[in-house]
Order: C-alpha cells, then structure tokens, then sequence
C-alpha cells in the first residue's frame, strides 16, 4: 500500500485496484439541528408537488399524445433507430410518470409496452394491433378518467394487457434466455 | 439531528421530459435548494457539468442524444478536467435488477426508481452528503466503491486482491430502489 499523491485526496494502491479518499466536500452543507426542530422540509416539498397536482391532467395528455404521434410516426416511416427510441422514450416516461400524476393504470400499460419494445426480438414483427391497442389503452385512461368505474376498468385493462404480452414475449423469446430472464424477473418497485 | 444546507448545494437536473424536471425543479426549491440548473439531454448536461460544476447531478437514464448512463461514465472519467467525484443520483422508470446493477456499475451513486417521493429524493441527497464513499479505481471501474457489505463470500473475478476490507454497511442499491423511499 502507498500513498501516491499529494494533496487532500488519499490514494492507497493494491494489486488491483486504488481506493481514493479525499474529504467530504459537502460536509459544509450539514447543520445539527435540535431534536425537535419542527422544520420538515419533506412535508414541505410533498406540499408543494400538490400544488402542482392541477396541471397533472393536463400533463398526462401531453405525454399521452407524444405517444400516440410516437406510433403514427411509424406507421408512417416503419421502425428505425430514431421512431423505436421516440416511442420507448414516450412509454417509458409515462410508466415514470403516470403515477404521480394520478393515473397508475397508465403506467402499467406504458410499461406493458415498454417491456414489447424493449424484447420483441424483431419489433416489425410484432403484430400492430398489440401496441395499438396499449396506446389506445392508455389514451382511454387518460380521458375517460372522471368516469366512476374507471378506475377498476382501467386496472382490469391494463392486467389484461400485460398478460398478452408476456405471453407474446415468452413465446417470442423462447430461444433466447437472457430476454426470457428479464421478462421473468420481478420488479423491484413492489406496485408493479 | 442533521439538516442539510440545501441553500448552499448546486443541482445540476438532467431529463428529457419538462414535466419531471419541473416536478425535480419544485422539490429541490422546496428542500430550500437555490441553484438548480436544468438540461434536456446527456450532451448538454455534461457541458452544464463542465461548467457550472454542480455538487450533485440528478439524472434520467433514457434520454435522447446519449443517455444518464453514459453520461455518468463521462462524468467517472479519473483524468478528466472536470469533477470526476461529484455525487450522481439516478432517477428512472426502469425497475429492473439488472439496470441497478448497470447503473452502479457506471459509477452512479445513488439509484431511485421513479414514481418519485419528496422523501425517496430527500433521503438519497443526505446520504450523498452525509455519508460518501471512496472511490475506486480498477482497470475497468472508476466510481464509488459499490461494496457495500461485506461478502466474504464472493469469489468471483472481480474480487479485489489485497488490503483488508474497510467497507462502510450501507444498503445495497438494489434493496434501497426496492424498499422504496
């Protein structure tokens, strides 16, 4: 082991590796407060993301439409690098997104279809009516929310959704194990 | 009890959707966070990066141009001009073990699975900040020290030869995304 730089930054060096130490720079920004300081900057913050909850709607039908062209572009072009990545990007947003924005459902069908675009081993092949109708699915969910029995409808959709397609994907990626292991895999966000 | 200065932190935010990045910008305002500078893609973030020389970069993983992992790996760059050490905080859809594991294994500090919670970000700035780990330089790894426990175990090839362990127990990446907060 020796130290081979000088300076704050400590670098002690192995057979294999280097482990560099340097001091924390941030420790500045901590400050002892008493036990019972009564400033909760989380419950400020929660407060304030409620705040922003009125434009959450209309938020959710701007990234509902970004999907929706995202798959008009294709049927228009067909598959490339630049239409695959836009309509992964639209659906993988919403699947972030959706439940903050109060629309869980259409996270669940966003992911339903990320998980197609992403182990599909050929997305031309894959039929057109499996992503219509995830993107149909999910602008449905979107609009139709003030509706009272939506909310269990659109659990039920988007369940059924996900069941075909990791049919289809099982199906589809029976020879190639490493896709199979992922569609397989549990999540790691417990919701899902 | 700590708190942490948020007033004297800078963000650097990097996500291609608007709306996350206005929900990022609101949360950090909020923790008391002044300086929050904001880039749509990886390209522009490490430019801002160069720049503005955040302490903390918050990023998506799927972006156009190049993504939140390569630009953790440009940040992790040992001999680069810019802060190769700075804290990186990803913030994602993806819910798969493996993109955990890709994720840290590009040198990304801290991993969030998306939905986002005030208390899920809050937590992972303190523990950038509170509780840094070193780094570790390797012929192919150049980032925080992503043992976490210490697994005698393990007998795989990329074991560490030499030197005791001197790890600091901290919840791996992957049961922390999972826990949730």
């Amino acid at each position: 082991m020796s130290k081979n730089k000088p300076g704050d930054i400590e670098v002690k060096t192995f057979a294999t590796h280097h482990v560099i130490v340097q001091p924390n720079p941030l420790r500045k920004v901590l400050r002892r407060v008493p036990d019972d300081d009564r400033d909760d900057p989380v419950a400020r913050a929660e407060k304030a993301l409620e705040g922003l909850s009125g434009e959450f709607k209309n938020w959710m039908t701007i990234e509902a439409d970004r999907l929706s062209a995202a798959w008009d572009a294709i049927r228009n072009d067909g598959f490339n690098e630049d239409t695959r990545g836009e309509l992964f990007r639209a659906a993988h947003d919403i699947k972030g997104d959706a439940v903050t924005f109060g629309f869980p459902s259409a996270g669940a069908a966003a992911n339903s279809l990320c998980r197609i675009i992403e182990h599909a081993p050929d997305l031309a092949k894959v039929p057109s009516d499996l992503i219509m109708h995830h993107i149909n699915a999910v602008q449905a969910i979107v609009r139709q929310r003030t509706k009272l029995d939506t909310a269990a409808m659109a659990s039920e959709l988007s369940r059924q959704l996900r069941g075909v397609t990791d049919e289809f994907l099982t199906r589809a990626n029976r020879d190639r194990p490493e896709h199979l292991e992922a569609i397989l895999a549990p999540s790691i966000v417990p919701a899902e | 009890m700590f708190r942490i200065d948020f007033n004297k932190l800078r963000f650097l935010v990097c996500d291609d959707n608007p709306h996350m990045r206005r929900i990022l910008r609101t949360l950090l305002h909020s923790f008391g966070a002044r300086e929050v500078y904001e880039a749509e893609d990886g390209a522009t973030a490490l430019e801002m990066y160069t720049h503005y020389v955040p302490d903390i970069v918050i990023t998506d993983w799927a972006m156009p141009i190049f993504d939140g992992i390569e630009l953790a790996q440009m940040i992790r760059q040992p001999d680069s001009k810019g802060n190769p050490y700075a804290p990186i905080i990803m913030l994602t859809g993806h819910s798969e073990k493996r993109r955990v594991t890709v994720a840290r294994d590009a040198g990304v500090t801290e991993f969030l699975a998306k939905p986002i919670s005030a208390k899920g970000l809050y937590q992972r700035i303190l523990n950038v900040v509170a509780n840094p780990r070193p780094f570790i330089k390797t012929k192919t790894y150049f980032g925080p020290d992503r043992r976490r426990n210490t697994v005698n175990t393990y007998i795989g090839p990329e074991r560490r030869v030499g030197g005791e362990m001197e790890v600091m127990q901290q919840p791996s990446l992957l049961d922390k995304a999972r826990s949730g907060i």
